[in-house]
């Protein structure tokens, strides 16, 4: 066994009364990807920060190659080869590539930034990893996988011999994912050593030589990669076996929600073309595809945000093709959107503001233009309990809550609606295992209630778990539905590559 | 139309458009220090007076008239170190702090000169800068007089706007500056500190915006008045915006407004039946209109008044 080339000796770091890590020890060895596994808020990113000195632990040690980094330092942790890829990147869009990886890396004094060699070497670190990205080229005209590369670059430029990706697959596609971890496969064959933080099992199976499993800020377990199984490693994320609730088989009812030939053109989104859908009562239609071929257009045109060009939309037989949001909401129309901190809530507002923000006008939260405080805040209250929503009360402000526990708020408020149609656009986008599965959970249980669900999402696994039938959206087409029992991986396949298209066109 | 013409033909008219620019071009370049370091200076009428007092009374005292200069930058740097404990290390509101330095400033800076200074029925007077002669240039027909009869500190201003592109534009210290304004946790992830560079930037533009106020003492006229800045600082907040906060466009937001105000100045002289403060609100409302068409485009610094506190997002 080859000496750690990192050591984390007991790293304790509190907020307030909570423990955010207890006692954390980790040891990486030269060339080796280690896998930090754990649920939203077991503490990975905590510990990462302190490793790279953006916090101060409390108590414990940080030791690159046996010398201790002084703490609360990021530029001792750069000095020490210490690189680090945040989840939120820290860029800035309005300076190009070549300015974003060469600050800090100069004395400030100097009278000329030497840009020339600064492009040169950047334009090599790119080829030597594998990683292409115009040195001149501004970061806000990138794409989400290029801004990666930029973060990663700046370690490399940085001499990284450490490298730590804060859950670096979040914001990319699959594809893109894959070809990240050949990269940093690639980049470990020259001698680095990687740490990334992820709750998606699969990944970590794939990419990693050994698991480190946190869970409520402690080290659970340490496993071989190819000494565990993703079933194993599940259970001790989550402390208890979950597994995802699957459909159960139940009569549907009258059709609820019906488009036919709808077309929308919008500004830079994704066109839909002449789609045909219905969704009937305790049905849950899946619309499964690869995001960005007209999902968020189609979430648009149903919450009223967007106007079709043609075709027409039925609720319950009445025309609604000219919806408008506030009409969404009186008629019962549920909406998850696809991005809960964009479009889901206001994250400066509480919680029982949030839960009521969109029935303000109804009777039962307001009363001659005053809102009923006591009325929200007891319907807040009743979410929380009955949604399990943790570390809130009604007064939370919202922004505090972890992802899991914003998009129950948001199913809950849906959902206490007894709405009888609801919009679920990637519910689960972003969430650990615990918290798909209690997001799958309620929406199976709005169904048996008879909703008639649209649940878009690019999750196979889910899509064939809980929808009745299934269409795919590809370039804003929709593919004629199957059955669920039907719908095979390979059936799918085929539907998501847009085959159906050529067999019509044929 | 013709007088409109011979006035644009006329040297003095050029002349005095670079007189006017000069606490212009110092006072937007300060603003624009501070803004594209994420700070935001409202504070820039207050620092402009207390530059003009603090300036001129070095002078009345026996100092030489660089000595003032100094004076006043030292005074800037001051005041601006009491803006930023305020916004960037209390991370209080910039606007609420700003406004609170334009009253400190110009309050204090009166006090002050009430204090140590005795006024009879006229304020007492220093002998300010003269314009230079420079051999062979001043001589020139129309330039020599337009460009190269001008004082000292109007050429400090211009060397100064260079100098600002460069350190911005070329220099390691100036990308993490502009970067400070752009994403400070960039900045903190790269290892440096986005607190003390705020400070430092928002020190030095406080200086430079005390030179604008200087200039009015020590240069333009001879004394000191307490309301001598006369909105001056408000113009800077405006063509820093303009300036879509590029210091070559700053210059020119400054000229083009002096020229409004020297064109306007002698429209009042030679056109008759027109009551003279239509003319005298030319110059802002051509500024209006100016933000108006060219500010829609311009590239904010994305992290312009938001306070950084480390370890948050």
């Amino acid at each position: 066994m080859t000496e750690p080339i990192l050591e984390l000796d007991g790293i304790t770091k509190r907020f307030g009364a909570l423990t955010a890590n207890d006692a954390i020890s980790l040891r990486l060895r030269q060339g080796e990807i280690l896998a930090l596994l754990g649920e939203n808020g077991a503490g990975k990113t905590t510990l990462m920060n302190i490793l790279f000195g953006h916090y101060a632990a409390d108590a414990g040690e940080v030791r690159v190659h046996g010398r201790p980094l002084p703490p609360g330092q990021p530029r001792a942790a750069i000095a020490a080869g210490v690189g680090m890829v945040h989840q939120h990147f820290t860029l800035a869009g309005n300076l190009t590539v070549t300015e974003n990886i060469t600050l800090g890396t100069e004395p400030l004094l100097r009278l000329d930034s030497r840009r020339a060699e600064a492009k040169a070497r950047i334009r090599n670190l790119s080829e030597t990893f594998g990683l292409p990205v115009d040195p001149d080229a501004r970061v806000a005209d990138l794409s989400v996988g290029e801004r990666q590369r930029v973060e990663i670059l700046k370690a490399l430029y940085r001499n990284a011999r450490i490298l730590i990706l804060d859950e670096p697959t979040a914001v990319l596609a699959a594809p893109e994912a894959e070809q990240l971890f050949r990269i940093l496969r690639g980049m470990t064959a020259t001698g680095l050593s990687i740490i990334f933080i992820s709750h998606k099992l699969h990944e970590v199976m794939a990419a990693s030589d050994r698991v480190t499993v946190l869970r409520g800020g402690r080290v659970v377990a340490e496993r071989r990669t190819a000494d565990t199984s993703p079933a194993e490693l599940a259970e001790l994320m989550v402390g208890r076996s979950v597994t995802r609730p699957r459909r159960a088989a139940h009569p549907v009812g009258a059709p609820v929600l019906v488009a036919r030939g709808l077309t929308v053109r919008e500004g830079h989104g994704t066109p839909l073309d002449a789609i045909d859908f219905d969704v009937a009562q305790g049905e849950i239609l899946g619309i499964v595809g690869v995001s960005g071929n007209g999902q968020a257009t189609l979430g648009r045109v149903l919450s009223g945000l967007a106007r079709p060009l043609a075709g027409t939309l039925t609720f319950d037989g009445r025309d609604i093709t000219r919806l408008t949001p506030r009409q969404a909401v009186q008629l019962g129309l549920g909406r998850i959107p696809e991005d809960r901190h964009a479009e889901g809530t206001v994250g400066d507002l509480t919680v029982w503001e949030n839960a009521v923000l969109e029935r303000l006008r109804e009777p039962a939260f307001s009363t001659r233009g005053f809102v009923r405080r006591a009325a929200a805040r007891s319907f807040a209250a009743e979410l929380i309990r009955r949604f399990d929503i943790r570390g809130a009360g009604p007064d939370t402000r919202t922004r505090l809550l972890s992802g899991g526990n914003m998009q129950k708020l948001i199913l809950g408020r849906n959902i206490a609606a007894r709405p009888r149609f609801l919009l679920a656009n990637q519910p689960t986008r972003g969430l650990d295992e615990g918290a798909i599965a209690a997001v799958h959970a309620e929406l199976l249980a709005a169904r048996a209630e008879g909703a008639a669900i649209l649940l878009v999402s690019e999750d196979l696994e889910e899509a064939v778990g809980l929808s009745d039938r299934i269409q795919a959206i590809v370039k804003g087409r929709l593919s004629a539905p199957v059955t669920a029992e039907a719908a095979d991986a390979r059936t799918l396949g085929l539907m998501m590559a847009g085959i159906w298209e050529t067999r019509h066109a044929g | 139309m013709t007088e409109a013409f011979d006035i644009l033909l006329n040297a003095s008219l050029w002349a005095a458009v670079l007189r006017i620019a000069t606490p212009l071009i110092f006072g937007v370049l300060g603003a624009l220090v501070c803004e594209r370091a994420g700070v935001l200076n409202l504070g820039i009428e207050g620092i402009m007076t207390m530059g003009a007092m603090a300036g001129w009374l070095t002078v009345y005292w026996g100092g030489d008239l660089w000595t003032g200069l100094l004076v006043a930058a030292l005074a800037g740097l001051l005041l601006g170190l009491l803006h930023a404990v305020l916004t960037v290390v209390l991370g209080l509101s910039q606007h609420v702090s700003g406004l609170g330095i334009t009253l400190f400033g110009a309050s204090l800076s009166y006090y002050l000169y009430r204090l140590w200074v005795q006024v009879g029925d006229l304020p007492p007077t220093i002998e300010p800068f003269q314009p230079l002669h420079i051999p062979g240039l001043s001589d020139l027909p129309f330039l020599g007089e337009a460009v190269f009869s001008q004082t000292a500190p109007t050429y400090l201003a211009l060397l100064l706007v260079a100098v600002t592109a460069w350190v911005l534009a070329r220099t390691p210290l100036g990308l993490a500056l502009r970067m400070t304004g752009e994403n400070p946790h960039a900045v903190e992830a790269q290892g440096l500190n986005p607190v003390a560079i705020r400070i430092g930037a928002v020190m030095a533009g406080s200086a430079l915006m005390a030179l604008g106020g200087a200039f009015l003492t020590l240069a333009a006229f001879n004394s000191f008045f307490p309301t001598m800045v006369q909105g001056r600082g408000w113009i800077c907040i405006a063509l820093v915006v303009f300036a879509s906060w590029r210091p070559g466009k700053a210059l020119l937001g400054a000229l083009l407004f002096a020229l409004f105000d020297a064109f306007q100045l002698r429209l009042q002289t030679t056109v008759e039946g027109v009551p003279y403060q239509l003319f005298l609100m030319a110059p802002y409302v051509l500024s209006i209109l100016a933000l108006v068409l060219v500010a829609r485009r311009a590239r904010v610094p994305e992290a312009l008044m938001q306070p950084y506190r480390r370890g948050e997002r």
